[in-house]
């Protein structure tokens, strides 16, 4: 239990649901950021202004914050520019093809009871848990 | 125009949350995800409240006669658990676990200006693009509905 925040979390949580609510309560869609993005690239008409939308608040919220005094996000990123690429072509091409992200499926849909995003959640959950098994404990390190 | 203010608004919303809970930090969900390992579970957290307050929002939303913005809200329709569903889900842990990002908070992650984030964004991007059109190239489009993926989103 290295760093366990709680209260965080859960504030942060909160925010994300209370995101996903508005959307569907104001404009009749579902927040899965996979989705959005994806659909986006295909350019909907009556849809793609308010995808890019989205996707400029998620990019602008930690530059405001950031403003009131948050720290910016420091994500630590593997070393190897390649398994960056094979990383993101994986994430990429899966959540389209699953039709859900950690947001669409493990969030609005499981909020839905729907059978096909608990089916999602749980094997992307499972399959990132080897995954980082393997890459920490098996390899032994960073990438 | 409202819709894009509102979309805004909620895009705002998100990435708060998403940095308020700590998960634009790839080593915090990688933290999640080692469960054998010093396991944070954080993330359980975070899903916890994003369920509980969606649930509560979409019992709203389903009380509505029609949403502020739109004629007609579009939920998701399908039910059955194919194998795209079970292979791209598998394709998505691999990456996420790898690198740690999902598709939010490598987004919300761009705000940092890091290339190697930025890289990530762009891969990802083509890999969507590569699945739109794997797909588009299977199923012919069908009437003017904006195409509503699978389960959500």
């Amino acid at each position: 239990m290295a760093s366990f925040t709680p209260i965080s979390a859960a504030i942060g949580g909160a925010l994300i649901g209370l995101s996903v609510a508005l959307l569907m309560m104001l404009n009749g869609r579902q927040a899965g950021i996979s989705g959005i993005l994806g659909n986006f690239m295909v350019f909907q008409r009556g849809e793609w202004r308010w995808e890019i939308a989205f996707l400029v608040g998620l990019v602008g919220a930690p530059l405001l914050l950031h403003l009131a005094g948050f720290g910016l996000p420091h994500p630590v990123m593997p070393a190897s520019w390649g398994a960056i690429i094979i990383g993101g072509l994986l994430v990429g091409f899966g959540t389209r093809w699953s039709g859900g992200c950690t947001s669409g499926h493990g969030v609005c849909g499981i909020a839905r009871f729907s059978a096909r995003s608990i089916a999602a959640t749980a094997i992307f959950m499972v399959t990132a848990m080897i995954v980082v098994y393997l890459v920490r404990h098996v390899w032994g390190g960073a990438l | 125009m409202s819709r894009v203010i509102s979309a805004l608004v909620c895009g705002l919303i998100f990435g708060a949350g998403l940095l308020i809970s700590g998960m634009t930090e790839t080593q915090k969900v990688q933290g999640f995800l080692d469960i054998t390992g010093a396991w944070d579970p954080s993330l359980a957290v975070v899903m916890a409240a994003a369920l509980a307050v969606t649930f509560l929002g979409f019992v709203l939303a389903r009380r509505q006669a029609a949403p502020v913005f739109v004629a007609r809200a579009l939920w998701p329709n399908r039910h059955d658990i194919d194998a795209p569903l079970v292979a791209g889900a598998a394709m998505f842990g691999i990456g996420w676990g790898l690198i740690g990002f999902c598709p939010g908070p490598a987004i919300a992650d761009l705000s940092t200006g890091a290339p190697a984030v930025i890289l990530f964004v762009v891969a990802m991007a083509v890999g969507m693009a590569g699945n739109n059109l794997m797909r588009r190239r299977n199923t012919p489009p069908v009437g003017k509905e904006p195409v509503l993926e699978a389960s959500c989103g």
